[in-house]
């Protein structure tokens, strides 16, 4: 049962990510031109509206369906390690016109190409397995 | 209905991905993409080689299951969801794009430079394709999440490190495509 909940909240995102155009190679170049409001709309009134629902969640304690308590773990406080991996990642966001979701969406849309995409990023991953003790954190 | 074959606007679009957020949490887990990476590598071995693949990948389990819905999305909104994919890009853009060789811009979802099946055999394009993914996937992990986990999830729940990350990817993007873009398109 829990397999189809995760199911189909993923057909519903990649629904949204299609549909919005944000999975789009021109839309992420053109949100780096600054010519059009789109993206900044839809990350905006993501974050914005999320803003107002985890406060939510978190003024009347709200439990999951199964009755556990939310919990959003913090992320570990560091500067270097988000602005050097954020840039990395901006570069390739960027080049390649796909983050980590959207790759999966166009993998779907049958945009054979982002599966070298896909497989390139796994590769990245495991480089930075690799490196992890050797860089700044 | 017909709005739905019809690209959806932002105001639509972002409150969406809110809900998808929402629906995560209300079940105990949390959106984030890039990490179905790092299980990718433990499922292919990786653990082998290094602490950061080893862990029990079965408890990522759910978020593959997401992704392979995903996928699915992505089909169904492609095949049966949409009418014309054409990006309606702001004509600047295009003009800009075109003068780039990116011959498809406003008239596709994808360029055709980089994503039609041409480009198996268009070594520049398998090596923008390649180097792109590789940086994604680096980064990602790097920077402990990508748009979804950072941009999206961390934001909303005002976190400063998401707030840096999210900034780097903004450096990072606007670096390639103002600095990098004019010596390589």
């Amino acid at each position: 049962m829990r397999t189809i909940i995760y199911l189909v909240i993923g057909v519903f995102f990649g629904i949204v990510l299609f549909k919005s155009e944000a999975a789009s190679w021109f839309r992420i170049y053109e949100m780096f031109q600054f010519a059009s409001f789109h993206m900044y709309g839809i990350i905006g009134s993501a974050v914005g509206l999320g803003i107002i629902v985890i406060q939510l969640i978190k003024r009347f304690k709200m439990k999951s369906v199964y009755g556990e308590k939310i919990v959003i773990a913090p992320k570990e406080k560091n500067f270097s390690r988000y602005i050097l991996g954020g840039i990395i990642f901006g570069l390739g966001w960027a080049l390649a016109g796909a983050c980590p979701g959207p790759m999966f969406v166009l993998a779907g849309a049958g945009y054979l190409p982002i599966l070298i995409v896909i497989l390139a990023s796994i590769v990245g991953t495991f480089i930075y397995g690799l490196l992890k003790n050797k860089l700044p954190h | 209905m017909n709005w739905i074959y019809e690209p959806w606007p932002w105001y639509v679009s972002g409150p969406l991905i809110t809900l998808v957020m929402f629906m995560l949490l209300m079940i105990g887990k949390k959106l984030g993409m890039s990490s179905n990476l790092r299980t990718m590598c433990t499922i292919c071995g990786a653990g082998k080689t290094t602490d950061f693949f080893r862990f029990d990948w079965k408890s990522q389990r759910w978020n593959l299951v997401v992704v392979l819905g995903v996928v699915l999305g992505g089909f169904i909104a492609e095949n049966y969801l949409s009418k014309d994919i054409a990006v309606n890009l702001n004509p600047e853009t295009v003009n800009d794009l075109h003068t780039k060789g990116f011959t498809s811009a406003g008239d596709a979802y994808m360029p055709e430079m980089l994503f039609s099946e041409d480009v198996f055999t268009n070594p520049k394009g398998l090596i923008f394709l390649i180097v792109g993914g590789l940086l994604v996937g680096f980064g990602a992990r790097y920077a402990g999440g990508c748009t979804s986990g950072h941009a999206i999830s961390g934001l909303s729940n005002l976190q400063l490190p998401s707030l840096f990350a999210v900034v780097g990817f903004f450096i990072g993007g606007l670096a390639m495509v103002h600095l990098i873009f004019p010596l390589i398109f």
